[in-house]
């Protein structure tokens, strides 16, 4: 017996004796001399004996009761207290024995039914988790192999430069020295100029702010003398369930080798220069002296033989010229630097930042062509910037420079402004021919080669009435450059990349057989000039977007406005907001719907009260030529088979019933959008109630329509 | 009066042809082979007109222009450069720094005469 049992033993006998004897006592005390004596004359001993042995047997029953109360209710309460704790700490597995009373069995069966729920729910979830841990190393391995059969040498980096990953190609490129410094968590400024590496950051942290990812390029040499270029593409921080870019969180740089396309490529053009200067030259000289000769026959004989001489003499060296090149060809001539496409605006950022950062002279932009694109060496062009802006600092105090960016001709003509302390010219030949220092940065390059590079020009020029002096830069233009692209693309997470598509087994199932959460869908809606099909009304506008393993792909949507070629109803622009005039010159539904059938390809379309559209698809079958003839998914009809309680399926209150937000409503593309999300939120709703597969959805949804006919 | 022209050149077969040119245009006519010389002499001679190289040793035809145009007393100078470099940007430079005319290599000498007597007419 424990302490517990002894002591809820001991404790009623012992309490009920005390009760009798305080009893005693105060009948004792309350009795009076007689009484007192009337009382010791009863309590003789026989008498008293057997009153002790009365409460000796009172005494014991009570300590049995005690403990036996304590055997069925106290003790196993506290020890299903002790086993509920085990179980929810310790030992999921661990089970209650049921004991004591009645009710505390019944409780401890429930205890266990409790923990048989919680360890089922324990193992759902663990195997979820390892299911989805699995696809998640499935695909970075996958994501691996695919990154080291690539020929290109890849590494991707975090902001701070850490090497997160690297191929088999980036360590061949690397070659030599550079190799040993290549690692994972290493630095890549261990690879690649510093420098380099933080302008391009920067750079593309300036287009995440703007939402383009267009990345940047530069080229570097590695320490055995080649020369790499880089690519460099920005990887934006992309919080969950959220649609905006943040900042840059890393990027990927690929490295090529162009050690001899440059070369291959600066030899042509070195050599094309040298044979166009050299030949205007002579041919200059001939033409004059040749023209002289013809133009004065009667000239003295010394003067016709001097140019006689002439001639003869240019036609030698014209020789010697196209012979010489031809043996230069071979031999290593100075870099040329491929250039990078790049707003020009930002470039002036750049040269801004860097002037005020590490010069701390206070910069202005005065006025600048937001639409001008240059095709430029953008680092260097800085660096040039910088120099010649601390030079302007330390040697003639200037305290402000400023910028103007306009195009001029074919070229774009870059400004540097400063107020008053005019230069030498001298001074400013010198400065355009010294090799630039900044920051600690030696570079061999003058202001003069790197605008020899970009095939411009360069020059120091006073504005006296204006009391202004500046240097002025002619840059080459960036050509055909698509002026838009990028912009806003960035604002929705790119859809390109989605490993599951290797998990699709070639040979497809039926697709009835298909679970709906696996399927691609296309996802449409159409806007038209009234309801009836049959009766003319016709298809003004057409949006789609694809679903494809249950995630909407906003960067593949369809849209296409249709000239209906009639009339368009008062009452339904009002509906849909498209005019007469938004329709003048769009494509008739003959070069709408074949391109709609391709978009649509290979998916099961999906739209809310299909039917609708369909129809209007359908009427135009003959004329067209275009079937539709994949499966059709209705939201309608299966918001109906989902929650069959509810009075209304419009697409607004199925939205609002699911939490979809309603944007951009009665547009054909936002319309489309809004059901796919919709439907997106229906497959799980309908996979409770047992619907899964194509087959089974499209049953139900048969089976309610028909419902839906009787009423 | 007879004008004068300076012809500012390193190279003698070019400067030769030139030369003639200019005198049997009837112009009173100087040399210099490079552009420290070519500054040198207009102070002396007080040139109309100087034909201008542009690649040049000691000082290029373009810092000689715009030496010429920035000086007051040499303003009225008329400059012609004279260039076997001919890319637009290169054009676009010469002009803005002063010169009156951009001729490329090779050129016409009969139009290179029009272009002189026209500048020093107007």
């Amino acid at each position: 017996m424990n302490p517990r049992g002894l002591a809820a033993a001991l404790a009623p006998p012992a309490v009920t004796l005390a009760i009798l004897a305080a009893g005693a006592g105060f009948l004792w005390s309350d009795l009076d001399p007689s009484g007192r004596e009337a009382v010791a004359a009863i309590l003789t001993p026989p008498r008293i004996g057997l009153l002790v042995l009365l409460g000796l047997v009172l005494a014991t029953a009570l300590a049995i009761l005690g403990y036996r109360l304590f055997a069925r209710f106290a003790a196993p309460a506290r020890r299903l207290a002790e086993d509920v704790r085990l179980i929810a700490q310790g030992n999921a597995a661990h089970r209650v024995a049921p004991s004591g009373a009645a009710e505390l069995q019944a409780l401890a069966g429930a205890v266990n039914e409790l923990a048989e729920v919680r360890s089922a729910l324990a193992a759902d979830v663990a195997a979820t988790v390892a299911d989805a841990n699995a696809r998640v190393e499935a695909e970075r391995s996958r994501l691996a192999a695919l990154i080291a059969e690539l020929d290109q040498s890849v590494l991707v980096c975090n902001r701070e430069g850490r090497i997160l990953l690297y191929n088999a190609a980036a360590r061949r490129i690397l070659g030599g020295g550079d190799a040993s410094l290549l690692g994972l968590g290493r630095s890549v400024f261990g690879i690649v100029d510093r420098n380099l590496i933080l302008h391009a950051v920067e750079a593309m942290e300036r287009q995440l702010e703007r939402k383009e990812r267009e990345g940047t390029h530069f080229v570097t040499a590695t320490g055995d003398g080649r020369l790499l270029r880089v690519q460099a593409a920005p990887v934006a921080q992309q919080a969950a369930g959220a649609t905006d870019a943040g900042g840059l969180a890393g990027y990927v740089l690929l490295l090529a080798d162009v050690t001899e396309s440059v070369d291959a490529e600066s030899k042509r053009v070195a050599l094309f220069q040298k044979l166009v200067e050299g030949t205007r030259a002579g041919l200059a000289n001939i033409r004059a002296a040749s023209e002289n000769l013809a133009a004065h026959p009667g000239m003295e004989e010394g003067r016709r033989a001097r140019f006689a001489g002439i001639i003869q003499d240019e036609a030698v060296r014209l020789s010697d010229l196209l012979q010489a090149t031809t043996a230069d060809a071979s031999e290593g001539l100075k870099v040329r630097w491929p250039l990078e496409e790049m707003r020009g605006e930002d470039l002036l950022t750049l040269a801004r930042s860097r002037i005020e950062r590490r010069v701390g002279l206070a910069t202005k932009l005065e006025s600048v062509d937001p639409e001008l694109w240059l095709r430029v060496d953008s680092f260097s062009l800085a660096q040039g910037l910088g120099y010649l802006a601390r030079r302007l600092e330390d040697e003639f105090a200037v305290r402000e420079v400023r910028f103007r960016l306009l195009p001029v001709g074919g070229h774009a003509q870059l400004d540097m402004l400063w107020r008053g302390a005019p230069l030498a010219s001298e001074t400013a030949f010198a400065w355009q021919n010294d090799p630039f220092t900044l920051g600690g940065e030696d570079t061999p390059l003058t202001l003069a080669q790197v605008i020899e590079r970009h095939g411009g020009e360069t020059w120091y020029q006073r504005d006296l009435p204006a009391q202004l002096a500046y240097f002025r830069l002619l840059l080459p233009l960036a050509e055909g450059r698509r002026r838009s692209r990028g912009r806003g693309e960035a604002s929705s997470r790119p859809e390109f990349y989605d490993f599951d598509l290797f998990r699709r087994s070639a040979a497809s199932e039926a697709l009835d057989e298909r679970p709906l959460a696996e399927l691609a869908y296309t996802v449409f809606d159409t806007e038209t000039t009234g309801l009836n099909p049959a009766e003319g009304d016709e298809i003004i506008a057409i949006g789609a977007v694809r679903i494809l393993n249950g995630r909407i792909l906003a960067g593949e949507t369809f849209e296409s406005l249709v000239d209906p070629q009639r009339s368009l109803p008062e009452a339904s622009v009002a509906v849909h907001g498209i005019t007469r005039e938004m329709l003048a010159g769009q494509p008739t539904i003959d070069g709408v719907l074949p391109r709609f059938r391709r978009f649509a390809e290979d998916a099961v379309l999906v739209g809310h009260n299909a039917a609708f559209d369909m129809r209007f698809l359908q009427l135009k079958e003959a004329q067209t030529g275009v079937r539709f003839e994949q499966p059709v998914l209705d939201t309608l009809l299966l918001s109906a088979v989902a929650h069959p309680e509810q009075a209304s399926h419009s697409l607004e209150e199925i939205a609002g019933r699911l939490g979809v937000n309603v944007v951009g409503r009665h547009t054909a593309l936002g319309d489309a959008l809004v059901t796919a999300e919709v439907f997106l939120r229906l497959v799980p709703v309908l996979s409770e109630r047992g619907i899964r597969t194509l087959g089974q959805a499209r049953a139900a949804a048969e089976k309610t329509y028909y419902a839906r006919l009787k009423y | 009066m007879t004008k004068r022209v300076l012809i500012a050149d390193d190279e003698a077969n070019i400067v030769a042809s030139l030369e003639f040119l200019m005198e049997q245009a009837g112009f009173e006519v100087k040399v210099a082979t490079d552009g420290a010389a070519a500054l040198a002499l207009v102070a002396g001679f007080r040139p109309d007109l100087v034909l201008l190289d542009v690649m040049m040793p000691v000082k290029n035809g373009y810092e000689v222009c715009q030496q010429l145009k920035s000086d007051p007393d040499t303003r009225s100078v008329k400059v012609i450069l004279l260039s076997a470099k001919g890319r637009d940007v290169e054009v676009a430079k010469g002009l803005e720094l002063g010169a009156d005319a951009y001729v490329t290599k090779p050129f016409s000498t009969r139009e290179l005469v029009a272009k002189v007597k026209e500048l020093l007419a107007g």
